[in-house]
C-alpha cells in the first residue's frame, strides 16, 4: 500500500509529516493526491497507481491550505459539513425506548451513511476548489441528503430552504469526480440529484 | 444559504429550471431550422422570408431568443462567480465580476431589443 511506503520514507526521514490512523480505509485520516488522483493511502496498491517502473508522486489533497507536507487545513471543509447540520432533528417528544424505522426506510440511507469524511470527493471537485466558501461540495451534500432521506428527521423543509440558493448545491455542475475518487464507492452526484428533485418537488 | 443579488432569478433551484428549459427550447429551435434547411437545399430569399414572416415561427424565434439570453445570463454569471473571484484576482475582484456581470446582461438586453428589431422587421 501507499501508506508502506510512506511509513519506510518516515523511518528513513522522521520530518516527513501526513496523517494516518486505523491504515485500513476506516478512519478518512490519509486522503491524499496519489499520482494525480485522490484516494486514501492505505487502501490503495502502489501496483494500482505505478506502471512498472513509473514514479510514484504523492501530493497533499488539492484546493486546501497546506499545514506541513501532506497535512492540509481542513476548516473549510469541516465548516461546509456543519452548514447541513449533521445530526437527527426531530421536534416530537422521545419514545420511552428508540425511534423506529422500517427495513425500507433504513435501507434508503445505505450508500450514504458510510462516509467517512477522508474529504477526497470535495477536494477532487472543481467547483469546491472554486468556491470553497459557498458550494457544500460533494461530502458535505451526500451527508445532507443522508438526512434528508431518513424518515425519522422532522426538519426536511428548513433544511431544503437552506439549500437552494445558486451556491450550496447547484455549484455541482455533474462533473462526478467525486463518484471517480470515493473510496468507498459511494455516489455524491446521486444524492445531489436527488436533493434537487426534493427541492424541485417542493418549490413546484 | 448562501446570498446572492446578481444570479437570474436569486434561486439556484430558478436558475438551474431555466438554464434547462431554455437549453430544450433552443436545441428544438436551432436542430429544426438546422432540419429544415437540410430539407431545402435549393432555399432561395423568397422561401426563406416567407417562413420568417409566419406568425409561430416569430412567436418560436422570439422564445429562442428569449431563451438565449436568459441561458446565457446564467451560464454567463456562473462563469464570473467561478473564475472572478478574490482567490483568483484579489483585492479587486467584486469590481472586475459585478462589471462582467453588468457588461454581459447589458449586451443580452441589447441582442434581445436588436433581434426584436430584425424579427419584426422582415
Amino acid at each position: 500500500m501507499v501508506l508502506d511506503v510512506l511509513e519506510l520514507l518516515k523511518r528513513k526521514d522522521p520530518s516527513i509529516t501526513y496523517r494516518r490512523s486505523c491504515r485500513e480505509g476506516v478512519c478518512g485520516s490519509d486522503g491524499m493526491n496519489i499520482n494525480g488522483t485522490n484516494g486514501l493511502a492505505c487502501i490503495t496498491p502502489v501496483s494500482s497507481v505505478v506502471k512498472s517502473g513509473g514514479k510514484l508522486v504523492i501530493r497533499p489533497l488539492p484546493g486546501l491550505p497546506v499545514v506541513r507536507d501532506l497535512v492540509v487545513d481542513m476548516t473549510v471543509f469541516y465548516k461546509q459539513f456543519e452548514k447541513i447540520q449533521p445530526f437527527l432533528i426531530n421536534n416530537t417528544p422521545a419514545p420511552a425506548i428508540e425511534r423506529l424505522q422500517s427495513p425500507e426506510d433504513r435501507e434508503k440511507l445505505d450508500g450514504l451513511y458510510e462516509c467517512i469524511l477522508c474529504a477526497c470527493c470535495s477536494t477532487n471537485c472543481p467547483s469546491f476548489w472554486w468556491n470553497p466558501e459557498k458550494f457544500i461540495g460533494p461530502a458535505g451534500l451526500l451527508q445532507a441528503y443522508r438526512f434528508l432521506a431518513d424518515s425519522r428527521d422532522t426538519a426536511i423543509n428548513e433544511r431544503l430552504a437552506n439549500l437552494e440558493d445558486p451556491f450550496s448545491v447547484f455549484r455541482c455542475r455533474g462533473i462526478m469526480n467525486c463518484v471517480a475518487v470515493c473510496p468507498k464507492g459511494l455516489n455524491p452526484t446521486r444524492a445531489i440529484g436527488h436533493i434537487r428533485s426534493m427541492l424541485l418537488q417542493r418549490a413546484t | 444559504m448562501v446570498t446572492n443579488v446578481t444570479s437570474f432569478g436569486r434561486s439556484g433551484l430558478y436558475d438551474w429550471l431555466v438554464q434547462r428549459i431554455t437549453a430544450v427550447i433552443l436545441a428544438v429551435y436551432f436542430v429544426t431550422l438546422f432540419g429544415y434547411l437540410l430539407l431545402n437545399p435549393d432555399l432561395d430569399y423568397q422561401q426563406w422570408q416567407k417562413l420568417f414572416s409566419a406568425t409561430w415561427m416569430r412567436i418560436a424565434s422570439l422564445m429562442a431568443l428569449m431563451a438565449l439570453c436568459a441561458h446565457a445570463w446564467i451560464g454567463m454569471w456562473t462563469i464570473s462567480t467561478d473564475y472572478l473571484t478574490s482567490d483568483m484576482l484579489g483585492g479587486k475582484a467584486t469590481v472586475i465580476r459585478f462589471f462582467f456581470q453588468t457588461a454581459c446582461v447589458v449586451l443580452m438586453f441589447i441582442y434581445l431589443v436588436w433581434g426584436i428589431q430584425i424579427l419584426w422587421g422582415i
